[in-house]
């Protein structure tokens, strides 16, 4: 049964993961990218999410959540509007990474992995982020906010209470301004028809097949 | 030894603050370098690739050249680039996706014509939003300007350049596992053989995987021709390489150097490099190319910044990452943190690996909180032992990729050099430095 679905996605968002799966050979290499897009609609990934993603490359939505929970980035569970992540390996603990992370812990009154009550903010201990000469480092949403010390990450977090820096630190996810705007080498309203086409034909086989879901 | 006047062959923008941008780009030789390529034979540019000896910069460093050669025997199919950069303490890569996108774009395209790939992906990890965005940009700009696409330039050649976003596990850097990831799948690295990409590598197909860096140098090789790049540095170390220096220096950074002509003591305490040690204190320890490789101590800073000559004495360059730690610094909690890395990143599959990973880890922080024994430091290495049989280096391996057989080097290193202060943490029941 395929078409009569309602779309989990924005319209927009619906139109950018067709341009996704249009760019690889094998749809599923737009998975990882897929889950990308959910999380920056719903701020996590849900399972009406996991199924879209898993309709649109054509695998199941527990092999969606499977793959998605080998992945740090990827949360399958609710996350705060801003994931706030510390770095503690090697040259960030040089750098006092870990007095920082202690100190988050207690002005957030969160540990690790914990969402503020507010739903504002979750606490990460990061591997490194690849920014080692600003020590110790810090990301919120995957935007480095430069090196902190304990007092500017209290003025941080203030600032993002008070609703500022939208601009520059936009909702959880990385693809929200990564868009593939010319020279597309596929048409995507095709590919998702071509796609669509697949699936039916996919469906129809298995219902032919007897008992549908035994292999 | 000395810091040499070299020239800067992949920096030479990032003085100017808007060295992304394609106006910026072309004002400074760029897509020069391209037009040049393909006025001549794709055999013809592989080869001053070749004649410049490019050691890949992702952490092995293997020959580009050689590893081109292989594949052209076989249609190439996919040229895929490494940009996951998540060797703790390395960040060149970051700064060259940031700051010099179409400088990579430009690397690129040439490779793929000198490979004759139609298809390309560049695989950025996740965590570099700004990266994505600023490579995607480039690439959006560059389509618009002839230089990707169809037809490029009016040559006939046309190549499709897909940026794919990672989603947060180091081990998507081992070049399998990358793999895997892209076909949107766990990023669980493939046994070699028979999975060489060479042979069989994305969708089963053979593929070139080169890493961010090493893409950047091909501009600068073909405009300059592969000679010029040869004949900077010593031995096989040739050309300039990245240098990402941190931890207890007075200013750490990415800095660019001619290979093999500089030694680890210019890096760490030249004025116009990392200035010495911080706060004017003594160099205890410094690890030479990333958390995989072993440590070394105050004795070895006269090393030149060379791959092999690092590599003769025990250690690797690695990833280009230079972390120093001053005499403040407690051994254990470092190599306690390095270690808690790699368990965190093991993918899973092996089982030395992923038990020895969590033991070592375990033992390390009982060590460091106080409720170490004595017989803790004999159960570490037998433990690295089951991992690495024979604590070589490098390596023996056990395991499907070198993440595991990696996991031993500090805990070797720290022991070996600071055996007393595992011992302090015992007899004393805790940290002296905390
Ligand atoms: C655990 C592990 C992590 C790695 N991480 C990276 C990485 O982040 N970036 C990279 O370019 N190469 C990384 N490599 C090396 C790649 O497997 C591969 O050798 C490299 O991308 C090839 O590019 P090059 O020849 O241009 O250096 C890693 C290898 C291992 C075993
Ligand atoms: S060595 Fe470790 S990271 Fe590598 S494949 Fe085995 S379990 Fe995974
Ligand atoms: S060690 Fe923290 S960003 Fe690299």
């Amino acid at each position: 049964m395929t078409g009569a679905r309602p779309s989990h996605f924005s319209p927009e968002l619906a139109e950018r993961a067709r341009e996704l799966v249009a760019l690889y050979p094998e749809p599923r290499s737009a998975l990882i990218p897929l889950c990308h897009l959910a999380q920056e609609q719903d701020g996590y990934l849900t399972a009406e999410a996991m199924e879209e993603v898993a309709a649109l490359v054509g695998v199941t939505p527990a092999e969606v959540l499977g793959t998605a929970s080998f992945y740090d980035m990827l949360h399958t569970e609710p996350v705060g509007r801003y994931v706030v992540a510390i770095c503690t390996n090697i040259a960030c603990m040089l750098g006092g990474a870990l007095e920082l992370l202690e100190h988050a812990e207690a002005h957030l009154q969160v540990g690790v992995g914990g969402t503020t009550a507010d739903g504002l903010f979750t606490l990460e201990e990061a591997e490194c982020l690849a920014d080692c000469d600003r020590t110790p480092c810090v990301q919120v949403n995957h935007r480095f906010v430069g090196a902190q010390t304990p007092e500017s990450f209290e003025r941080l977090v203030a600032e993002l209470r008070a609703g500022g820096r939208v601009e520059e630190i936009p909702p959880h996810g990385t693809l929200v301004r990564v868009r593939r705007t010319i020279g597309l080498a596929a048409d995507p309203a095709a590919v998702a028809a071509e796609r669509a086409a697949e699936a039916e034909a996919r469906a129809a086989r298995e219902a032919a097949s007897g008992d549908g879901g035994g292999r | 030894m000395a810091i040499t006047d070299a020239p800067k062959i992949v920096t030479s923008r990032l003085g100017h603050p808007d060295s992304h941008t394609l106006e910026r780009y072309l004002a400074t030789g760029g897509y020069e370098g391209l037009r040049k390529a393909l006025t001549m034979t794709p055999e013809a540019v592989a080869a001053e690739v070749d004649a410049a000896s490019l050691l890949g910069r992702g952490g092995a460093g293997f020959p580009a050249g050689r590893k081109w050669a292989m594949l052209r025997k076989d249609p190439v199919t996919y040229l895929v680039v490494n940009g996951d950069e998540s060797e703790p303490a390395t960040f060149k890569d970051h700064l060259l996706v940031e700051r010099d996108p179409h400088q990579l774009v430009e690397g690129v395209v040439i490779a793929a014509y000198a490979l004759q790939v139609s298809q390309v992906f560049i695989f950025i990890r996740g965590e570099f939003a700004l990266g994505l965005e600023r490579v995607q940009g480039a690439l959006n700009d560059a389509y618009a300007h002839g230089a990707v696409g169809a037809d490029i330039f009016g040559s006939g050649f046309s190549v499709d350049v897909v940026v794919h976003p990672g989603a947060g596990a180091y081990i998507c850097g081992e070049e399998t596992a990358l793999l895997e990831s892209l076909e949107g799948k766990r990023g669980f690295p493939r046994i070699k053989p028979p999975f060489f990409p060479a042979a069989i590598g994305l969708y089963g197909q053979p593929t070139v995987v080169n890493n961010v860096e090493t893409m950047s140098n091909l501009p600068w090789i073909v405009r300059n021709g592969g000679a010029a790049f040869a004949a900077l540095g010593e031995g096989r170390s040739t050309g300039t390489r990245l240098f990402a220096l941190a931890g207890h220096v007075n200013k750490p950074g990415v800095y660019e150097l001619e290979m093999a002509k500089t030694t680890f003591r210019d890096l760490i305490y030249a004025p116009v490099l990392g200035g010495g040690v911080r706060h004017g204190r003594e160099l205890k320890a410094f690890i030479p190319g990333g958390v995989s490789a072993p440590w070394f101590g105050p004795d070895q800073v006269d090393l030149p910044l060379g791959q092999d000559e690092v590599g003769a004495a025990g250690s690797m360059l690695g990833s280009g990452s230079v972390v120093v730690m001053d005499d403040h610094t407690c051994p254990v909690r470092a190599s306690w943190r390095i270690t808690k890395f790699f368990s965190r990143e093991s993918c899973g599959q092996c089982t030395p690996c992923r038990e020895g990973s969590g033991w070592l880890e375990r033992i390390m922080e009982r060590i460091e909180t106080g409720s170490g024994r004595e017989e803790d430091l004999d159960l570490l290495l037998d433990a690295c032992d089951n991992i690495a049989p024979g604590l070589t280096w490098p390596p023996q391996q056990t395991t499907i990729c070198v993440l595991g057989p990696s996991i031993p080097s500090s805990i070797g290193s720290a022991i070996k050099m600071f055996r007393d202060e595992f011992l302090v943490h015992v007899k004393d029941g805790g940290c002296p430095y905390a």
